[in-house]
């Protein structure tokens, strides 16, 4: 029980998480600038914050185990 | 190869395919064997939030705005970290009261009302008609594009044909027949369709293979990879702007409102509710899903802006149209096969969309919409006639064809309107308008009919007004007039800048001011006046759903009802022998046998209802069942009380695990107290017999002499007198064998009288002394004494210490070696208390007896041959005295070396009593 509430607030974290990352003003700061390794800035945030934010989903959800 | 019949093949192969998946999906589940009940499947199958406006739209928008299609895929992906709790709730609650749609949902827990279920399916078939014709005209402009092959011609606008000409009619009427055969095989109270939610699955599975395919083609095929198309992108002033910035016309705050729309699109979306919720198996798969899902919309999305880049960079100029780039780039290429499994892929997404939402659209006209008002018209006696399971699938059959024949229409009137391209995001704002009802419903009690019916309308107007109707004012079917100078002329009503709010774009500003009314009418109105006593009871229902006590619906209501009506009310809609077979489901559960009388009390009536509410909707069900059941209303102030009174039996039920807790470790002690009070009557009926037994061995003596002396008056003097000694020995004996047996007795029960005076040790030894110096004499045994100087006063019964000490030293001077025997007495001082020894060289004790001679009636020795020297009591009851002053007394022996017997005595006594003293 106790580790299922953990979970469970762990979650609303990632979506807080999520929510400050792919909004402004945190996204203007990838907003400008060069290119990363030959793909735009914004685009290659995007994808791996993104990408990140399903890892830190899946662990936290496989992890609990009950 | 790409010909019109390869074509048609193809795609009715595919379909054939899909089908069978399904026919099997379904059989499998009749059989209790389902093969959705995974996962991984269900994840799949929610990626039918994946349509075609994902799989040809996405680069579309790419093509125009960079990045700024994401939002659509990043809002779901951060709800559904929050699904854990959210969509959770709402499996629970839907499966508990056996909702089957989201219009359902909606009217349930706003006291099971018609009005509000007709507004929601009203409400949804307007947002999501466009939006399937969007599918029909993604599917014909996807045939027309592959037909025209291998030249790339963008399809024309299809109204100039005449309706039998139009592909695009045979499509919809396809569907119609295909969603016909998955959705309404048969009429099932859970509305779930095992077979068509395995084919979605797979659906889902083809289309993001064939959109990985094609990103994989033109990426490293056609291109040397992103780095080569960001690079070639980057030569180019135009096209440079859409990978660097979020495009100016949308602007963070339009990517918010994008994020936002479509995280309450991915939950309130009737596809999505039936896919999600409705068809979810178990809610364990809800977890892995949580994220499998967004894994899909990633994949599904990596490809999207390299593919509308490298069509703007091919076609540059053509006036190829970028929605249809996922298509024509294999082509322009001459990847027949490629283009080929593009165009299934297309295919699944549409058919996958027009599939789901036409059946959850379907199940709320039928029930939420249709069935009322038939119920309504007294003329057509619905209630009355035999069977109407029949009539059911009926209407939804029927629904189905009619809203794909709407789809249909839209899609002929709209063509390439402006009010088609956008509908995506038009269509999400129509059904975001579901979100302040459904979630106030599920978090708040307060939350009234009236208040979810003001918000729902008053949302749903804002909408159309600032968004439907300006769509439709620029696809010129509306004067222009209305956008520019507000309605009536007006200027603060312009839909687009309604009073005067401007710097918005559409999106934003329709999600703001349809939610400032939505939300804002829903609070104000349900405020207004206190919920009704159905409004309070769902609102537990609902609120309450994930609480593992919850209220059960049976407990809400109160009447009279016969089982005869039920089960003939359920047989009507549901058919008899599928009503019958329930309702002995039913009883088998409650524990009667089938066919004994069940009683119609409420949970049965309650059951009916839901079995009907899977059926009919709940609305509906609650009305039929108040047709044949005699309810007597509940007011407020009882709803508050049984309410109060479930928490009350919770509270109860606490108190109980509480109690039987104690109850248990109560019984486990009582049960030792058994198990130990056993062992003491075995003790007690050892020493009754070993009594008798010590008993009987003086007197048989005794008597034997007494006859000797009685047979023989002329025995001499000398042995009569040795007679009468031996006599007189046993008579002592057998009386200090009373004594002793007395005391010992006392001392257990705890009736001995204890004197406590402060004892000088000193005294005590030197009077034992004095009264067994005669024995020691006898036995020409020596004492040593070996005696501190000063010893301490200690608090005892002087005449029970002198009983121990008289004790030890008889039977030490019993097993001595005569002449030569020799007695140690010790006495030490220590901080805690007096130990004292005596030891003597007499033969020893063997190990194994040493606990045996503490033991009543109990001496070392053979007993056959070896006559007793003692009663076999002075040892127990020596004990028992000094553990009565808190000491203890042991003993110590190596055999053939003597013994040690030592007590010790504390100077203070712990509090000992003989009740818990070990026996």
């Amino acid at each position: 029980m106790h580790r299922r509430i953990l979970t469970g607030e762990r979650l609303v974290a990632v979506f807080l998480c999520g929510c400050v990352l792919f909004n402004y003003p945190v996204l203007s700061l990838f907003d400008r600038g060069g290119p990363f390794l030959g793909i735009p800035l914004v685009y290659a945030y995007v994808f791996s914050a993104w990408a990140g934010l399903i890892a830190v989903m899946a662990w936290v959800i496989e992890r609990h185990v009950d | 190869m790409l010909n019109a019949p390869v074509i048609i093949a193809v795609s009715l192969l595919y379909l054939a395919l899909l089908f069978a998946v399904a026919w099997w999906g379904d059989r499998r589940a009749d059989q209790g064997r389902s093969i959705i009940s995974s996962p991984t499947i269900y994840a799949l199958s929610m990626a039918v939030y994946c349509t075609t406006w994902t799989f040809y739209g996405s680069v579309g928008r790419a093509a125009v705005s960079g990045v700024g299609f994401l939002p659509v895929y990043l809002g779901p992906t951060l709800v559904m970290a929050l699904g854990w709790f959210l969509l959770l709730k709402m499996i629970r609650t839907a499966k508990a009261n056996r909702i089957t749609s989201i219009a359902d949902f909606i009217s349930s827990r706003y006291g099971k009302s018609h009005l509000l279920g007709g507004l929601v399916t009203v409400i949804a078939v307007v947002g999501i008609v466009p939006y399937i014709a969007w599918q029909l005209k993604a599917v014909s402009s996807s045939i027309s594009l592959l037909l025209s092959y291998p030249e790339i011609v963008m399809p024309q606008r299809s109204t100039t044909l005449p309706v039998s000409a139009d592909i695009s009619f045979y499509i919809a009427l396809i569907l119609a027949a295909f969603t016909i055969l998955f959705g309404t095989r048969h009429l099932d109270a859970t509305e779930r369709h095992e077979g068509m939610v395995a084919a979605i699955a797979l659906e889902s599975g083809v289309k993001l293979l064939a959109f990985l395919a094609v990103g994989l083609f033109v990426t490293y095929g056609f291109y040397d990879g992103f780095a080569d198309i960001f690079e070639r992108v980057a030569a180019d002033d135009k096209l440079r702007q859409l990978t660097t910035a979020i495009p100016s016309g949308q602007g963070y705050t339009g990517w918010f409102s994008l994020a936002l729309l479509s995280g309450m699109a991915v939950l309130f979306l009737p596809r999505q509710f039936q896919i999600a919720v409705v068809e979810n198996v178990n809610e364990i798969h809800l977890k892995r899903a949580a994220w499998l899902f967004p894994l899909y919309l990633l994949l599904i999305n990596i490809f999207v802006l390299p593919i509308a880049l490298g069509g703007l960079l091919h076609f540059a100029g053509q006036g190829v149209d970028a929605d249809t780039f996922v298509l024509t780039l294999p082509m322009a290429q001459r990847q027949e096969g490629l283009a080929l499994l593009v165009f299934i892929g297309g295919l699944s997404a549409a058919t996958s969309m027009v599939i789901v939402e036409t059946i959850a659209l379907s199940t709320m006209v039928c029930n939420d919409l249709v069935m009322p008002i038939l119920l309504h018209i007294r003329g057509l006696a619905l209630g009355e006639s035999k069977d109407l399971s029949r009539l059911l699938l009926g209407i939804r059959r029927g629904a189905i064809l009619v809203i794909l024949l709407l789809g249909y229409l839209y899609f002929r009137l709209a063509g390439e309107a402006y009010a088609l391209v956008s509908i995506g995001l038009i269509s999400f704002s129509a059904v975001a308008q579901f979100a302040p009802v459904m979630i106030g419903g599920m978090y708040w009690r307060g939350g009234t009919r009236g208040g979810a019916l003001a918000g729902l309308s008053a949302g749903f107007l804002v909408w159309g007004f600032t968004l439907l109707l300006p769509s439709f004012a620029k696809s010129g079917w509306l004067s222009d007039d209305f956008l520019t100078l507000g309605l009536w002329g007006v200027e603060l009503l312009r839909p687009q800048q309604l009073f005067g709010l401007s710097g918005l774009d559409e999106i934003s500003h329709c999600l703001f001011w349809s939610f400032f009314a939505n939300i804002g009418a829903y609070v104000v109105v349900s405020l207004l006046r206190p919920p009704t006593a159905i409004e309070a009871s769902q609102a537990t229902l609902f609120v309450d759903a994930l609480k593992h006590t919850r209220p059960v619906g049976a407990a809400l209501w109160r009447g009279r009802a016969e089982v005869a009506d039920l089960l003939s009310l359920v047989g009507r809609f549901l058919g008899p022998q599928r009503a019958e077979s329930a309702f002995a489901a039913y009883a088998r559960r409650r524990g009667s046998v089938a066919g004994e009388a069940l009683e119609a009390d409420a949970e049965l009536v309650h059951f009916a209802e839901s079995l009907l509410a899977g059926a009919i909707g709940s609305a509906s069900a609650r009305v039929m069942v108040a047709s044949v059941a005699k309810e007597e209303p509940l007011s407020l102030s009882e709803v508050m009380n049984i309410l109060d009174e479930s928490s009350q039996l919770r509270r109860y039920s606490r108190e109980l695990e509480r109690k039987s807790g104690e109850l248990e470790a109560a019984t486990r002690e009582l049960k030792a107290a058994n198990v130990r009070l056993q062992e003491l009557d075995h003790v007690k009926d050892d020493i009754m017999s070993s009594v008798t037994h010590e008993l009987r061995t003086p007197l048989t003596s005794i008597r034997a002499f007494a006859e000797l002396l009685n047979d023989d008056p002329m025995m001499p003097l000398v042995d009569r007198k040795r007679f009468f000694a031996l006599m007189l020995f046993e008579c002592e004996r057998l009386t200090r064998l009373i004594n002793q047996t007395l005391d010992l007795a006392k001392i257990e029960s705890g009736n001995a009288e204890w004197l406590g005076s402060e004892v000088d040790l000193k005294l005590i030894i030197e009077q034992s002394l004095a009264a067994t110096s005669q024995l020691f004499h006898e036995k020409g045994a020596r004492i040593e004494l070996d005696l501190p100087t000063e010893i301490p006063l200690i608090k005892a019964d002087p005449d029970r210490l002198i009983q121990v000490l008289l004790n030890l030293l008889s039977n030490a001077v019993k097993f001595l070696p005569s002449q030569t025997g020799c007695v140690r007495l010790t006495l030490r001082v220590d901080a805690e208390g007096v130990e004292v020894s005596v030891a003597d060289n007499g033969p020893g004790i063997r190990p194994e007896d040493q606990q045996i001679i503490f033991e009543r009636f109990r001496q070392v020795g053979d007993s056959m041959t070896d006559k007793p020297a003692g009663t076999g009591l002075g040892l127990p009851i020596s004990r028992r005295i000094v553990e009565h002053f808190g000491g203890r007394l042991w003993v110590e022996s190596v055999l053939g070396e003597g013994a040690t017997f030592y007590f010790f005595l504390p100077f203070v006594q712990a509090e000992v009593s003989l009740e818990t003293a070990p026996a």
